[in-house]
């Protein structure tokens, strides 16, 4: 490599010193990093009869984008803007009640890190791998990947925020068996929302490294909990969450 | 605070099956594969195998099931290992992404299980039933067994696939099913060689007695080989 490595100093990376493509490989749906094997919380959604068809497949992940995935956002833009990975691994502890939901991002946080530190080496990710052996959060992990990854705090929020619907969407779609240019269409639809989610989780996450990380929002959606604690019991599944 | 350079920060870490080493320099154990159709006989397949190998080697098993733990729980029931050594994967509806497109929870499962219990010298991972273009990824195993079966068709090794055609042994089950569902087994031996050339190919009844043993001796030259590769200097 290359021109970015070369012009990458501090400055660069706290601001993002890779471009567009470095994202898209980050955010792509088949990054490698163990999401395929959940839902969100749509199949517990679906089951409840909750999430039947696509206006309210919408409408739950409108629900999901404004809650956990603002909480995503702000935590992964913070790693990324270079706040303390153990710090916000604790603050994301903070703000996820569900003990199974700790666990699946931390599941997910030690996936993500597999597959960052094959794509992105960096001694960040290495620090942070041997102090969380077990995994730490996953939205902590991914905003770390981010910066290894040359890009900035916003970029992070963006692929936070964009995971936290495009998982369930891409879930129901083989749950309902949901027409996938529909499924689509819905995140097309929430594009202009998941912009708005992802400047506020950078902004938070911005100030989180310079004021402390009680800046960070902590939107809560306490039926998606509940509901994550009924699924991890589930004896039959598709999805592990 | 910089961006890693490639040569200054090579890969110190075990991320796939290429490398035999764990990461504290011991070595690491043999990964087989076992995919197949839904129903061929994969999860009786790994049990014998365990029955014939455990008092040799010391084993493992990584399951992935597509939505329950049947199979880690078969496995279990058959007490054909102690049960820390027999983790059940969940594959989020889509058995072939876990083996082959993303293995990141089948990689920690297996790491996972080589820390738990000590150093192991054979992991079998069951693939989820599924279709026959499901392959292992050479990320995750080192050698795979693509399992079918005569009741299944014995058209199958004439159409093919991935598995079929690739796989490091071809395992055609159920043979004392043949007669009752008219499987033409010499047509199933032709096509296969068709396929695969010089790989081989088992034909096998687990309800017979020591049925496993043709499996249960290819999987023992592969161990063989294993340990002499990831043995020599
Ligand atoms: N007659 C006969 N039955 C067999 C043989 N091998 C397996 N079976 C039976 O076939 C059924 C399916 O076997 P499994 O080992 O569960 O098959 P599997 O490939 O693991 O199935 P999935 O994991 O569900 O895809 C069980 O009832 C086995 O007892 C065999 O050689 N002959
Ligand atoms: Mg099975």
């Amino acid at each position: 490599m290359t021109a970015t490595t070369d012009v990458a100093d501090v400055a660069d990376v706290a601001v993002g010193a890779a471009g567009r493509a470095a994202l898209l490989v980050l955010a792509d749906g088949r990054f490698p990093a163990g999401g395929h094997a959940h839902s969100g919380g749509a199949e517990a959604a679906v089951k409840a009869g909750r999430v039947t068809d696509v206006p309210s497949l919408e409408a739950f992940c409108r629900g999901r984008l404004h809650t956990a995935g603002l909480a995503a956002a702000a935590l992964a833009a913070a790693a990324a803007a270079g706040a303390d990975p153990l710090e916000l691994d604790e603050a994301a502890d903070a703000r996820t009640p569900s003990l199974a939901l700790r666990a699946a991002a931390r599941r997910l946080g030690r996936q993500m890190m597999r597959a960052a530190r094959a794509t992105w080496p960096s001694p960040a990710l290495d620090t942070l791998a041997s102090a969380r052996p077990r995994g730490a959060h996953q939205p902590v992990v991914l905003g770390l990947a981010a910066r290894a990854a040359g890009l900035g705090p916003l970029d992070a929020a963006y692929a936070a925020a964009y995971e936290a619907v495009s998982g369930p969407a891409t879930a129901v779609v083989r749950l309902l068996s949901l027409d996938p240019f529909h499924a689509t269409a819905v995140l097309a639809r929430l594009a202009p929302e998941l912009d708005v989610v992802a400047v506020a989780g950078a902004e938070a996450g911005r100030r989180a490294s310079d004021e402390g990380l009680d800046v960070l929002p902590a939107p809560s959606a306490p039926l998606l909990d509940i509901t994550a604690e009924q699924h991890a019991a589930w004896p039959v599944r598709l999805f592990a969450t | 605070m910089h961006l890693d350079h490639p040569t200054t920060y090579p890969h110190r870490h075990t991320y796939g099956a290429a490398s035999p080493l764990r990461p504290d320099g011991t070595r690491r154990a043999l990964r087989i594969g076992l995919g197949g159709p839904v129903g061929s006989g994969k999860t009786a397949t790994v049990a014998a195998l365990c029955r014939a190998l455990r008092e040799e080697v010391s084993i493992a098993v990584v399951t992935n099931d597509i939505y329950t733990r049947e199979d880690a729980e078969f496995l279990l029931r058959q007490a054909v290992l102690p049960p820390e050594r027999i983790t059940a994967v969940e594959t989020g509806a889509c058995p072939h992404t876990a083996i082959r497109d993303d293995i990141s929870a089948n990689l920690e499962a297996v790491e996972d299980l080589e820390d738990g219990t000590g150093p192991l010298d054979l992991v079998l991972v069951e693939s989820g039933g599924d279709n026959l273009t499901a392959t292992f990824s050479k990320g995750l195993v080192d050698a795979q067994i693509f399992v079918i079966d005569v009741a299944g068709g014995d058209d199958i090794p004439r159409k093919g696939g991935p598995g079929v055609t690739t796989a490091d042994l071809l395992v055609v089950n159920k043979t004392d099913l043949a007669p009752y569902v008219g499987a033409d087994l010499a047509g199933m031996a032709r096509d296969a060689k068709a396929q695969r050339g010089d790989l081989p190919v088992a034909f096998t009844s687990l309800a017979a007695e020591d049925g496993v043993a043709p499996v249960r001796d290819w999987v023992r030259e592969r161990l063989a080989a294993w340990t002499a590769t990831a043995t020599a200097p």
